[in-house]
């Protein structure tokens, strides 16, 4: 077992506090989540543990934070620092709470409801926590056991006007303070739906947020989920999502990495019905201090199904990223077709990157690949590019542009994509290299 | 050999499979059942050892007691119950070897006829494929041969027992100096255990004139074997080194808890193979040798180069992850591997690439073959530290699975610390190609020998890597392996 640390006693006091806000039916699970992280605390002990080989999660684990309250704040002020369309569904929550205000729930078909909300049907209730397995991971039972906004999206069978649902997570970094989102995306047969997590904010303190979405694809059915983390490098970032897909539904994942001292982001996708399929692709770009953890599971346990898992990453300064990828594919996952890919640009001699993109197989008759790239710019490349009048620096911006632009072209939502290539590639190094 | 070919899928292949399974009738002396500081000093006092080797060993056995059983290397894809240090004979040697033979004329004709029937010849007059022999049965190396040849040459090549008595200064210079002996659980009980092993040293400047080869053999029941491998190539200088192993068939389990250490200086190469072929056990999982093995190399000197090529076929459980220290500016590490897993075997094998040094370049094919309800895991790890500029990595690791019931695991660990660095990974993972194998046999090969061939080729790149007579026996050792698998 995990050493712990000890759990401080606010965090005990705080949780009989928030019980008497939230409804019933939350009030068992909760109890349940506070015994189990009282009793695993969190994984600071990194020997012998290949979940957080390359991360400490000492720092994140041992400050003392107080629950996150709301302060006053103009939706102008969130919209500046957020992709934002009107029209979309936009839902925002400060400081991890959410803020009826600000938000807008008018589709016809598709519901959006407060997890705290009183009047959420039963079915729904149930499918809270039902993919999340805290018994080994102190975040997500943390998480768990403090859960009170977040949002439940439920999309009714056959909506397929592919609706764009964007959630902001907005941190207003009150010093040692901690907020715990929570997503449920649940979708119907034939469905087509778009998410957007969008966690954003910080100040000049520590803080720490601490999410856990869950997403079931349902049959036949399309999630496009977009997670984008930009926040300031005093904020700390522990993400958990899990994903549920049944027989023939697809779920595509785009992650974007932009900012935080320490980001962990631990996705774990089971492709659970025949013909299902995943694409999980990520862009993260570390500068500074930063340092950024993408987890990231694969688990199959149907035949006939495919998935793609592509990530690149950009690395500046004294920064560090880790890769940790795994595929499995189980004894009855036959015909699986499963690709797998961790692509580096370094750009900084003080930059580390660590990759582990693992392979479990136990069935024969499938095809399975990985592969992991790490290095500079390309000499012969830029080379190339000048000799035809290109200067150097231009070269070297062109080469990082092209570099995350393959992953940032793949958004379908025109409007995020615009954002997405203004924030990424507006803070691109602009310094000179070497050759 | 040839009368392998005739071992067909008939005739129940369980037991006849494993040639190599028979127990060899030689008297031997062993040490009780178990561990304490008693049993170090008495392997130290058989051995004569001088006071700092048995000081090394004791800080080992101290340090091995304070970490306790719970230190043993968990992370590892493979599941066995927990080993009894307490008993295993951590000594046993056949009893002719107290009086040492002074030559091959003395040694035991029993023991020369026992490795004889292992294709091991120890009489040089036999020439038959000029390999320079240590032979190793049990904890004891027997008899090396060509001994006048490579006196000649300059080249050191002879128990490391012997070397401690002989050349201790050497010995103590490089012993530990690549595998302390705080290293990990099992390299830390083998420093305090070990028995003996092969100690190499090719002078600067010398091409080691044949190739040198150690053979081990577990033959006593009960008994762990820890032997201790060291080579050092000087300046220069070349050699190219081979080890085999066998173990008699037992219900029982049987540790083999190595340590090689290899240190190449300026310009040196060493080439080192291992066609490991301990009991893999019966095909209900029963008995079998765990092989938990150290291996490293430094690549010290500016342009050396260490070369791991290793067919592994044996072993109920292998752990083991030759790797390689690059610390010399543009030193060359190199591993080839081929790890066949049938039955209930497990292995979790690989390397390691530690890039120290500028311009240094690393190189990583491995090829893994389950079958059976066998589990194979390729674990690897390149490391390039923030001094290595412009260090190259390139890793291909593919797998390749014959039934529905087996695992084939890839698990690389790839640290990069420098912009300049280039490195690549690239895995597959398949089952042996259904159009391969419908073309063989519509051409009248039977599916056993299609599935074979195509095998085969999938690791001909790691067997060309092998000395001849080596390559060919790694490829009937395959045929061996496979039998069975198909049909």
């Amino acid at each position: 077992m995990q050493d712990t640390i000890t759990i401080a006693d606010q965090y005990e006091e705080d949780f009989q506090n928030l019980g008497s806000t939230l409804p019933e039916w939350s009030s068992e699970f909760r109890k349940e989540a506070m015994l189990a992280f009282k009793q695993i605390g969190l994984p600071v002990h990194r020997k012998g543990n290949e979940k957080w080989k390359y991360t400490s999660a000492r720092p994140i684990a041992e400050p003392q934070y107080s629950l996150a309250k709301f302060e006053e704040i103009d939706l102008d002020t969130i919209k500046r620092t957020s992709p934002w369309h009107d029209s979309w569904l936009n839902v925002v929550f400060v400081n991890g709470q959410y803020q009826g205000t600000f938000s807008e729930n008018n589709s016809p078909t598709i519901q959006v409801s407060n997890i705290a909300a009183n009047d959420l049907a039963r079915d729904v209730v149930d499918s809270v926590g039902g993919i999340v397995d805290y018994s080994d991971d102190g975040f997500a039972a943390w998480n768990s056991a403090f859960m009170s906004d977040g949002s439940i999206i439920t999309v009714p069978d056959g909506d397929n006007s592919g609706t764009v649902i964007n959630l902001i997570f907005f941190n207003q970094g009150v010093p040692e303070t901690v907020n715990h989102p929570r997503v449920l995306v649940k979708t119907g047969r034939n469905s087509n739906v778009s998410v957007i997590e969008n966690y954003v904010g910080g100040g000049e303190h520590r803080t720490l947020t601490n999410s856990v979405s869950e997403i079931y694809v349902g049959e036949s059915s399309t999630v496009n989920h977009y997670r984008l983390m930009s926040e300031t490098d005093h904020t700390y970032d522990v993400g958990y999502g899990r994903v549920k897909i049944a027989t023939d539904g697809r779920f595509n994942s785009r992650a974007f990495f932009r900012g935080c001292g320490i980001g962990r982001y631990d996705l774990n996708v089971l492709v659970d019905g025949e013909n299902a399929s995943c694409d999980l692709q990520g862009l993260y770009f570390t500068s500074g201090n930063q340092h950024m953890d993408n987890f990231i599971n694969i688990d199959h346990s149907r035949p006939h199904c495919q998935s793609n898992l592509f990530y690149k990453g950009i690395l500046d300064g004294n920064s560090r990223a880790v890769f940790g990828g795994t595929v499995l594919v189980r004894k009855e996952a036959q015909k699986t077709d499963s690709i797998q890919s961790d692509k580096n640009l370094i750009l900084s001699p003080n930059a580390e990157v660590d990759s582990k993109p693992a392979l479990f197989i136990y069935a024969d008759d499938v095809k399975c690949a990985h592969g992991a790239t790490a290095g500079n710019i390309d000499a012969d490349t830029v080379f190339y590019m000048r000799s035809r009048g290109v200067d150097l620096e231009a070269a070297s911006r062109l080469i990082i542009y092209g570099f995350a632009g393959e992953v940032i072209d793949k958004v379908e939502i025109e409007e995020l994509r615009s954002y997405l290539e203004e924030a990424f590639l507006t803070s691109l190094p602009s310094h000179r290299f070497e050759f | 050999m040839a009368d392998q070919k005739v071992i067909s899928r008939q005739t129940g292949v369980e037991d006849s499979q494993y040639k190599w399974g028979f127990e060899l009738d030689i008297e031997s002396e062993v040490a009780p059942k178990g561990l304490n500081e008693d049993i170090v000093r008495f392997i130290s006092a058989k051995k004569k050892e001088p006071e700092w080797l048995l000081e090394w060993r004791l800080k080992a056995f101290q340090h091995w007691t304070s970490q306790g059983d719970e230190a043993a290397p968990k992370w590892a894809q493979v599941n066995f119950d927990e080993i009894d240090f307490q008993d295993i004979i951590y000594y046993a040697a056949p009893k002719s070897s107290d009086d040492a033979p002074k030559s091959l004329d003395e040694v035991d004709p029993e023991l020369i006829e026992a490795f004889d029937k292992l294709g091991i010849p120890l009489e040089e007059q036999k020439k038959l494929s000029g390999v320079a022999v240590d032979a190793v049965l049990d904890s004891v190396s027997v008899a090396t041969t060509y001994q006048d040849m490579l006196k000649e040459a300059g080249v050191i090549f002879c128990p490391i027992s012997e070397a401690v008595q002989k050349y201790p200064d050497l010995v103590q210079k490089y012993l530990g100096s690549v595998v302390p002996y705080s290293d990990n659980f099992y390299a830390t009980l083998n420093s305090a255990v070990f028995s003996d092993g092969s100690f190499c040293y090719v002078p600067p400047g010398v091409r080691c004139p044949i190739e040198l080869m150690t053979y081990f053999r577990i033959n006593e029941a009960d008994s762990g074997q820890f032997e201790r491998t060291l080579i050092v190539a000087d300046e220069g200088s070349y050699v190219s080194y081979l080890e085999g192993c066998t173990a008699p068939m037992r219900k029982s389990h049987q540790l083999h808890a190595a340590v090689v250490e290899l240190v190449a200086l300026k310009d040196a190469e060493i080439k080192y193979s291992t066609l490991q072929n301990w009991y893999p056990g019966d095909k209900n999982g029963e008995g079998g040798v765990f092989n938990f093995v150290t291996k490293r190399g430094a690549a010290r000197g500016e342009n050396s180069k260490i070369s791991w090529t290793q067919v592994e076929t044996g072993s109920a459980i292998t752990w083991k992850y030759p790797s390689v220290i690059l610390q010399g500016d543009n030193s060359v590490g190199e591993f080839y591997s081929v790890a066949l897993v049938n039955n209930y075997q497990q292995a979790d094998t690989g390397t390691k690439m530690i890039h120290v040094g500028k311009n240094t370049k690393s190189t990583i094919i491995a090829k893994g073959i389950s079958a059976g309800k066998a589990e194979n895991t390729y674990r690897g790890q390149v490391s390039i530290l923030p001094g290595a500029d412009n260090a190259r990595n390139f890793t291909q690791c593919d797998s390749l699975l014959i039934g529905d019931e087996c695992g084939a695991h890839t698990v690389p660990y790839i640290e990069v610390r420098n912009p300049t660095a280039q490195m690549g990974h690239e895995a597959t993972t398949s089952k042996v190609n259904d159009d391969q194998l419908f073309y063989l046999q519509q051409r009248g090969i039977d599916l056993e020998e299609s599935n074979y061939m195509i095998i085969n080729g999938f690791c001909r790149g790691i067997f060309k890597e092998l000395p001849f007579e080596f390559a060919m026996e790694a490829s009937q050792l395959l045929r061996v392996s496979l039998e069975g698998t198909v049909g």
